[in-house]
């Protein structure tokens, strides 16, 4: 893939965003400062845009694999329009937690949970829910790009309306939406036609954003949405949640203390010392990364360990 | 993917763990231009344990190649004066017959396949086309739908199935198909006789193709569900996910991941199976009336396959004889050839769009 195929409107773009992430990382000078201070001067969000769903909420999850304890009492209230980072060390329990969020859990054979999760106000583990209603409602990007190689890049954003069996009136517009939201339309827009499997790596976990995005859900979980990608097309990325967070709920897990501050407006620490993993503090991004509460999470946001 | 350095030197220029391979530019382009030093030729020297293993394995390769490649002449060189005294006769007709005087010497002879020709690839589809939607919805159930210790028990029931001695089929057909599929084959007949597939014209339902492409499809589900069921297992567990992730359900997901993905093994299953229906025997030989006309109606008990004919004639022929059921055999080994040709073609037409 070489990148001549990009626009230029996008590159300057891309070039304003990075500049502005010049300029703020040099307005800070040690390193935690740094962090802080990036928390701090995002942008706060229109209170008046329309949002989708009432946000999400975790009251006492715990997790299993088999006898294996992974998850201990996590309570969160994701509220609707804001995005929440989940940090932590490895095998802290993040993904477990995410994938409790809408049922997906479930699919590890020896999988098993406790607790309440909360969509719109009604318990999503109640039996009798229509569990593919919760997973269209609670979208979900993962690490590894995943589009569908057998569909054409128009047929991957559409492919959750058929996979649901939904239907839609004006598809074309919805692909077009779908894409200039996920901040890849102009990149493909002249090539709907293509599989999917060509786009570069940022192109594709863009083109699985825009993906989720058809089926208009309340709630997007990303999983380390970024670990995979380079820079500018982490930049894109980040570009595209702050964008969606204007009318959903966004939890993005990830394990860059940077990413974590840019993007979030919340964020929870996870941490297992060798036991099932806790949620050790919870708060504002800006709390978390300029005065943590606790000793552990100041350790591991300034990269004193892990 | 994995592409240790050690692959190169024996890899093809388009092997597919090697992208470097296919991006390198020829040599010769590369030398055109000036200023540049010319490419170096890349060499390995392979250690004494390598070679070794490398003349073990390819004699491996090579000899079912060669044992292939020696019987087909060995049918070539035995049947040669058949195949040039009948010419395209043996294909065409549908007589086989030979003549003797009271001396047991021959006075006459014919042979044609023809019947046998068109005999051998009606079995062979009804028990493909019967032995395909049955198969894929268990490799499905078997990949999909169960879990845990059932899911072992029935891989391994389905696996020791593709091992039965085939023989057994030809008894179970013979006495406890047949007379039911005489009556499916009626009802068949009934309601949908206006196709001239399932027209007879006179009411003898025993022993025919249907009959026997039955008992051959019963014979090859188990070798089709368990190729097929080995590529459903390996269907990419993040597609999977993502189609569950957006509100798929199991049916729709295995429709949009699964199947995309594991066609060119359903399609390879269900030719190791057409080639196995074909070859066979002694199942056929059981339930099968051998009538040395063509008859296309599957449903009338007439019809032959190749391999049931030599079955039958074997026994007592002369040498005549021999050298034409050689012949025929070379016929046989030519049509289950050029089938697989077929087969692999197709498969590759359809490419690795869903992989």
């Amino acid at each position: 893939m070489t990148m001549s195929t990009t626009p230029e409107s996008l590159s300057a773009k891309q070039k304003e965003l990075e500049k502005k992430m010049t300029e703020e990382r040099s307005q800070s000078h040690t390193a935690p400062a740094s962090l802080a201070s990036v928390a701090q001067t995002k942008v706060s969000r229109p209170a008046g845009a329309k949002r989708l769903g009432t946000g999400l909420e975790a009251r006492g999850v715990h997790a299993w694999f088999g006898k294996n304890h992974v998850l201990s009492d996590i309570s969160v209230d994701f509220a609707s329009g804001t995005v929440t980072a989940l940090i932590g060390p490895s095998g802290c329990g993040k993904s477990t937690f995410i994938r409790t969020l809408n049922r997906m859990h479930e699919f590890i054979p020896t999988a098993a949970m406790a607790g309440e999760v909360l969509l719109d106000g009604k318990d999503i583990y109640a039996p009798g829910t229509d569990v593919t209603k919760i997973r269209l409602k609670v979208g979900m990007v993962f690490q590894k790009p995943n589009p569908f190689p057998s569909m054409t890049i128009g047929e991957n954003v559409l492919a959750g309306l058929r996979l649901a069996q939904l239907k839609s009136t004006n598809k074309d517009d919805l692909v077009e939406e779908c894409l200039i939201r996920a901040g890849l339309w102009n990149e493909v827009k002249d090539r709907l036609d293509e599989h999917g499997g060509a786009l570069s790596g940022g192109q594709q976990q863009r083109l699985c954003i825009a993906r989720s995005l058809a089926v208009s859900p309340h709630v997007l979980l990303m999983d380390e949405p970024c670990s995979a990608l380079d820079p500018g097309s982490t930049l894109r990325i980040e570009e595209t949640i702050s964008e969606l967070a204007e009318s959903m709920t966004i939890i993005i897990v990830t394990h860059n203390m940077q990413q974590a501050a840019r993007v979030s407006d919340y964020t929870a620490f996870f941490l297992s010392d060798g036991g099932p993993g806790e949620m050790v503090e919870y708060g504002k991004t800006s709390e978390i990364f300029s005065n943590p509460k606790d000793k552990r999470t100041e350790n591991y946001v300034t990269g004193r360990f892990g | 993917m994995i592409c240790s350095s050690s692959v190169h030197p024996f890899a093809t220029p388009d092997c597919d763990s090697c992208p470097k391979m296919r991006l390198m530019p020829a040599p010769q382009a590369l030398a055109d231009a000036p200023n540049l030093p010319k490419p170096r030729v890349i060499t390995t020297e392979p250690r004494l344990s390598d070679k070794v293993f490398r003349a073990v394995v390819t004699a491996g390769g090579l000899s079912s190649l060669v044992i292939l490649g020696l019987i087909a002449v060995f049918l070539a060189y035995q049947g040669f004066e058949i195949l040039v005294t009948e010419g395209l006769d043996f294909f065409t007709s549908s007589k086989w017959e030979v003549i003797t005087d009271e001396y047991g010497d021959v006075v006459s002879y014919e042979f044609g396949l023809a019947a046998m020709l068109v005999g051998t690839m009606l079995c062979a589809l009804v028990a493909v086309f019967v032995a395909i939607p049955v198969s894929v919805a268990s490799a499905l159930f078997l990949s999909f739908y169960v879990r845990g210790k059932l899911k072992a028990i029935l891989i391994g029931s389905v696996d020791l199935m593709a091992a039965f001695p085939s023989i057994l089929f030809g008894f179970w057909g013979f006495f406890v198909l047949m007379p039911r599929a005489e009556y499916w084959a009626m009802l068949i007949n009934k309601y949908l006789g206006w196709i001239p597939l399932f027209a007879v014209d006179e009411r003898v339902f025993t022993r025919s193709p249907f009959l026997a492409g039955l008992v051959l499809a019963v014979m090859i589900i188990p070798i089709t569900t368990s190729v097929a069921r080995e590529v459903f297992d390996q269907t990419p567990l993040d597609r999977v996910q993502a189609a569950y992730a957006l509100g798929a359900t199991k049916w729709a997901m295995i429709k949009a991941v699964a199947l995309p993905y594991g066609r060119g093994g359903v399609v390879g299953g269900a030719m190791l199976g057409l080639g196995r229906a074909m070859g066979e025997t002694v199942a056929v030989y059981t339930v099968l009336n051998i009538v040395y006309d063509i008859n296309w109606q599957i449903l009338f008990g007439a019809g032959g396959n190749i391999a049931s004919l030599i079955l039958l004639k074997f026994g007592e022929a002369r040498p005549l004889e021999v050298q034409a059921l050689m012949a025929a055999g070379l016929a046989l080994f030519l049509l289950t050839l050029l089938v697989n040709f077929i087969a692999d073609f197709i498969v590759k037409k359809s490419g690795k769009k869903g992989r």
